[in-house]
């Protein structure tokens, strides 16, 4: 049986706009197993890009715990969620969010600096995970220089190159056409049943959601629906792993 | 935090200084400005006080001045009407005050002067022969020949002067002034000696004077109204200054009958502390050229704070994305306080250059060329700290504010 990566138990996000308290969220209680393809789905306003924040770190949920790898993140102070982004969580973020005018090299090798790693052994490790992602030889262009998929696939060896054991993706094919999406949800599946790294995508699109292996649907803050699917190769690689 | 980190963060600071580099330059200036300002200014006042110092060191420290209260400075009069000095004194002082070493009659008037076809118009003391022992004259041993008068040629009323150097220049023109005759009001003088130069005062120069023995000049050329300007005493020494004024303050009050309690009807005036609070006023002189100058560093750093402001706004996505891929607040912090120290030291640096250069430049300039400056490494170290400070300062809030944003609406930013 995989280890629980993430165990949410009854979640909820309040916002405070002005008088009024807004909920975000009402009560998630969810769990994701090591090496998951978890997509979340949902409309505009449901409530899962406040889901994916808090399960990324970026965010503390109002109530509720939620353990990542049985450590409880919620009571985490902010530096300790600072350091726990950087170590344990990749972000694959819909508009790339990378750093304008700087190398590709550059913007991989950005999170090692947060995590103290050496120059030297920083850019090795930024070379690497370049190549994993099929940006071999491109290390040097200025990302104003390069297309949208290539973009991402920079943005994905940047979430790469700590090594971490959740990717978080937030639409990462909103900006990219059908054939790129195509290609960038492929090394997603890949990192995920060759490298056995969980991946969490958010998304309203069903074909991309595809991708998954389960896929939770959000609406007004609750959890709707889970829709598990039954891909034979998943399943077997669960019970051998 | 590891010196690593911080060195490859102050790396990313210095990225983003380098990109914008018009900018970069134009916030430094304002600091550059401001220190170079300060520099130069300071360095005024402190030319001005050392200059002020070494003519008062010229004039003799342990001098002291009696006058008349008519001839008071600025103070209230008393109705009683105030009793002339008179140069009977003079020997009495010497005789009944043990703490004064020399004292001098002094008579002043200002006359024309004619040698040959040249004209001259100054002033002439009549004085002792002991008057360059008090007020520290040198007799310029150039001239060969040259002496100040002596005390026979006091008694005598001899019709003999010693000339200040401007004089000399003025009616001789590199001529030997020893043995000729000028005529001081009509009168020949046959001058005995020319004065060693001793530069300019607040008041003009000081060496455009002649000097005669006192009954001479007071006799010959003021006539029968003369009138002591004032007595000029030298104490045994610095220490004894106090203790002089002291004796002669009682001697005067016993020849004048002043009841106790009464106010003096003369003054005594202390070369010692005239010469502190000359410098006191150069000093405020100095504060108050640094203080305006300041004003332009202060100024340079609400340049920072504005340029560091709108440089975190304009790179809260920025701030956004690294927060998400795990920097700390501190990380933030420090990387935009690097850049407003980066900024404000560069800027001090080369302000320190531009003060200093401004202040020897100084002196090609005609109007200041009489002017000394002095850039003391005090005030050198002291602009700098000041800029330092500034950046720190101001670019503190900014940094702040950078380091305390929403990851989450930092990356929504657009």
């Amino acid at each position: 049986m995989r280890p629980v990566l993430i165990r949410l138990e009854d979640i909820t996000r309040t916002y405070h706009v002005g008088e009024v308290d807004v909920d975000a969220l009402c009560g998630i209680t969810y769990q994701v197993l090591q090496g998951d393809f978890l997509g979340i789905m949902g409309p505009s306003g449901s409530g899962k890009s406040t889901l994916m924040n808090i399960i990324g770190c970026l965010d503390r949920p109002t109530n509720g715990s939620y353990f990542l790898s049985n450590e409880e993140v919620s009571k985490f102070s902010k530096r300790q969620l600072a350091i726990t982004r950087n170590k344990r969580i990749g972000f694959v973020f819909q508009s790339f969010n990378l750093l304008s005018r700087t190398t590709a090299l550059e913007n991989v090798e950005l999170p090692l600096l947060y995590a103290d790693i050496p120059t030297k052994e920083a850019r090795e490790l930024a070379y690497k995970s370049l190549e994993l992602v099929g940006l071999k030889d491109r290390e040097l262009r200025k990302t104003n220089q390069i297309s949208g998929g290539e973009m991402q696939r920079v943005a994905i060896a940047r979430a790469l190159v700590t090594n971490p054991t959740l990717i978080m993706a937030d639409e990462p094919t909103g900006n990219l056409d059908t054939k790129t999406s195509i290609e960038i949800m492929g090394i997603f599946a890949s990192l995920n049943k060759e490298k056995g790294i969980t991946v969490i995508l958010v998304t309203h699109e069903a074909d991309i959601a595809a991708y998954a292996n389960r896929v939770i649907h959000i609406r007004d803050g609750v959890i709707e629906r889970e829709d598990i699917k039954r891909d034979i190769r998943k399943i077997s690689k669960g019970e051998v792993s | 935090m590891k010196i690593r980190r911080m060195l490859r963060i102050f790396r990313v600071s210095i990225r983003a200084l380098k990109r914008n580099k018009m900018r970069t330059f134009l916030t430094m200036l304002g600091i550059i400005i401001g220190v170079g300002a300060v520099i130069a200014m300071v360095s005024i006042g402190a030319g001005a006080r050392a200059g002020v110092e070494a003519r008062f060191a010229a004039m003799g420290t342990n001098m002291l001045t009696i006058q008349s209260s008519s001839r008071g400075i600025g103070g209230v009069q008393s109705g009683a009407g105030s009793m002339p000095l008179e140069v009977e004194l003079v020997e009495q002082i010497i005789n009944s005050c043990p703490s004064v070493l020399y004292a001098s009659p002094v008579y002043q008037t200002r006359v024309q002067v004619v040698y040959g076809n040249k004209n001259w118009n100054t002033s002439i003391q009549g004085v002792g022969a002991n008057f360059p022992l008090i007020a520290n004259w040198e007799i310029d041993l150039d001239y060969a020949g040259g002496r100040f008068f002596d005390e026979t040629d006091v008694r005598s009323g001899a019709k003999v002067c010693v000339i200040g150097a401007d004089i000399s220049t003025n009616l001789f023109a590199g001529a030997d002034p020893i043995g000729q005759t000028i005529r001081v009001k009509t009168v020949p003088f046959t001058v005995i000696g020319v004065l060693k130069a001793k530069g300019q005062s607040g008041f003009g120069s000081r060496d455009d004077i002649i000097m005669g023995p006192y009954n001479t000049v007071s006799k010959r050329l003021m006539g029968a109204n003369a009138q002591l300007q004032s007595i000029q005493v030298s104490a045994v020494n610095e220490q004894a200054v106090d203790q002089a004024q002291q004796e002669i303050t009682e001697l005067i009050r016993e020849q004048h009958k002043l009841m106790p309690g009464a106010t003096d009807d003369f003054t005594i005036r202390n070369m010692a502390d005239i010469a502190t609070s000359a410098a006191d006023a150069t000093n405020i002189l100095t504060i108050l050229l640094g203080s305006i100058a300041s004003i332009s560093l202060l100024v340079g750093g609400i340049g920072i704070m504005n340029i560091m402001l709108v440089s975190v706004t304009e790179r809260i996505r920025e701030i956004g994305i690294r927060m998400a891929l795990g920097a700390q607040e501190i990380d933030i912090l420090v990387q935009f306080l690097f850049e407003a120290i980066v900024l404000s030291l560069i800027g001090g640096i080369a302000g320190i250059v531009l003060g200093y250069g401004v202040s020897k430049l100084l002196h090609f300039i005609p109007t200041f060329s009489t002017m000394t400056t002095i850039v003391s490494p005090t005030s050198v170290l002291l602009a700098f700290g000041f800029a330092a400070a500034v950046g720190i300062f101001f670019g503190f809030y900014p940094a702040r504010r950078a380091s305390r944003l929403d990851p989450i609406e930092a990356l929504r930013y657009e």
